[in-house]
């Protein structure tokens, strides 16, 4: 067992126990750590990967970003005792099944494939090309879905602002 | 001159020659945690010494002066106190948030620590997205804040923590904005390529006064996302008692207390990096024999000359202006800081463009 081995092994545990945890935790609060930690972990994976920079994002967008917003409304809209309701027997044996299923298809798809270790050498991520990258119009350049996802993004912005300035009047 | 990767490169291959790679790397990172543990404690503890003074100093007292000559010891009698102490469990809390929220707020500044580089080769990882890391890591911070509040089922608690989220989070924009500024101007995320690119001149000298805006701005941004007066409403003594940690006790309460100076010294340290030129000495353009003086001070004072100065204006804001209230610090930074960072972005952008940087 290599050091690298090791570190995998329990960023991928922790992953899924943090996960399940995610799911099954009746306190809503603690259900979003254990989400936080389920993000942090797959970040340690993208670090192990030498993709630093979306580790980074990851971090910043999904652990600083979402779980902090997550963990506003919570904080604005519960209190500390309030559990959430057990499930309907009816709502727990369809969910169940749906969960069941779905695990079932992913298994079938990916168990039959033969992983083979990629001979390509490792690449070095750099910010400049990522930039460059994403402001491209040439050939594999991002800049069309880039604008049009600023553009769905300013659009949300004004309907928020929209929304909260008529409720207050 | 003062290079120390000889010497980082020496232990390296200690381990390395006597160990298998396995061992060797596990030592490895047990000394360099080690070594970042007992660095974080030690500067912490100073920290509050040197608050402690220079607030004493500004309001026209002496300040801890019994223990040890001039008060040094004062601030270890005070953490021997603070381990001896009980731990105080409370009934109606969440247990399990309650006691991992200081453990987030730790390890968040511990793991920016890590990315500084405090001399020529004395760095624990360079990063080549290094501000980004940093910017990254420091979020997590909030999360611990926000936790402690909501875990304590108190409603100072409470309150304390959604102020502080709410700063932190509008605050955060306006520091990587500022950084951003300059990540323009050296082209590159990765602290040591900052530093070199600052060989000839310190940014916010070679920058014009665009450089100085974003110097300012991060400044202040900075002194509010660590939660410090006069942005400490989080923890407003006279109206929360002590803000999000008011039921925590013991060591935890002094892990969130340390946490918040060395958050400061992170913060000062990044301003040094970035704006200050790092651990570089003091240069004057074509000045020979003041540069030859200059480059005999070893760069860890520099460096550590530096981030203390920022630290002494942060302290000095901290013992002079009166509080914000919540919503003049939103709007301060809604309304002023975030557009004028944005135009400073569009500006600096231009210069660099135009090469009329020196």
């Amino acid at each position: 067992m290599t050091g690298p081995k090791i570190i995998f092994y329990i960023l991928a545990f922790s992953t899924i126990l943090f996960s399940l945890l995610s799911v099954f935790d009746r306190r809503i609060l603690r259900a979003a750590i254990y989400l936080l930690f389920v993000l942090v972990a797959i970040a340690g994976l993208f670090y192990m990967m030498n993709f630093q920079f979306l580790a980074a994002v990851q971090l910043m967008l999904y652990a600083g970003g979402i779980v902090v917003l997550i963990i506003f409304s919570i904080l604005l809209t519960s209190q500390i005792n309030s559990k959430l309701d057990a499930p309907k027997l009816m709502q727990l044996l369809a969910a169940s099944f749906t969960a069941l299923f779905g695990i079932g298809i992913s298994l079938y798809t990916i168990l039959p494939y033969v992983f083979k270790p990629s001979a390509a050498p490792t690449l070095e991520v750099n910010m400049r090309n990522i930039g460059l990258q994403l402001l491209n119009t040439g050939e594999q350049g991002y800049v069309l879905p880039f604008e049009v996802i600023s553009i769905l993004l300013l659009a949300a912005l004004v309907g928020i602002i929209f929304i909260a300035k008529r409720s207050r009047t | 001159m003062y290079d120390f990767s000889p010497f980082i490169d020496s232990i390296n291959s200690f381990f390395t020659s006597n160990f298998s790679p396995f061992w060797a790397s596990v030592l490895l990172m047990l000394l360099l945690g080690i070594a970042i543990l007992a660095f974080y404690a030690v500067l912490g503890l100073y920290l509050v010494y040197a608050e402690r003074k220079i607030c004493a100093r500004m309001q026209n007292r002496i300040g801890p002066n019994r223990v040890g000559p001039l008060g040094l010891f004062q601030t270890i009698a005070d953490l021997i106190k603070l381990l001896l102490k009980e731990l105080i469990y409370i009934r109606n809390a969440d247990g399990f948030l309650f006691n991992i929220a200081p453990f987030i707020v730790i390890v968040a500044s511990i793991m920016a620590i890590g990315s500084i580089p405090f001399a020529k080769g004395l760095q624990a990882i360079d990063l080549n997205i290094g501000v980004l890391y940093i910017l990254a890591i420091s979020s997590m911070g909030v999360i611990g804040v926000l936790i402690a509040g909501w875990a304590s089922n108190s409603k100072y608690s409470v309150i304390g923590a959604m102020r502080s989220g709410a700063q932190v989070i509008s605050y955060e924009l306006s520091v990587g904005l500022s950084l951003l500024c300059m990540i323009v101007f050296a082209g590159s995320m990765q602290l040591s390529d900052i530093i070199t690119s600052q060989q000839d001149g310190w940014w916010l000298l070679k920058g014009h006064i665009p450089a100085f805006i974003a110097f300012v701005i991060y400044l202040i941004a900075g002194t509010a996302e660590t939660n410090r007066g006069p942005f400490d409403l989080a923890e407003a003594e006279s109206e929360l008692t002590a803000g999000f940690h008011t039921e925590y006790s013991g060591i935890k309460f002094a892990f969130f207390f340390l946490a918040e100076y060395m958050n400061m010294f992170i913060i000062a340290a990044v301003a040094t990096t970035i704006f200050l030129g790092g651990w570089l000495p003091f240069h004057i353009y074509n000045f020979t024999a003041f540069n030859n003086v200059m480059d005999y001070i070893p760069p860890v004072f520099w460096f550590f000359g530096k981030t203390a100065f920022i630290i002494y204006v942060m302290m000095w804001f901290k013992w002079t202006f009166p509080r914000l209230r919540i919503d003049q610090l939103l709007a301060l930074e809604w309304k002023y800081l975030l557009p004028l960072n944005l135009l400073n972005l569009v500006l600096i952008s231009f210069l660099t463009l135009m090469k009329w940087h020196f």
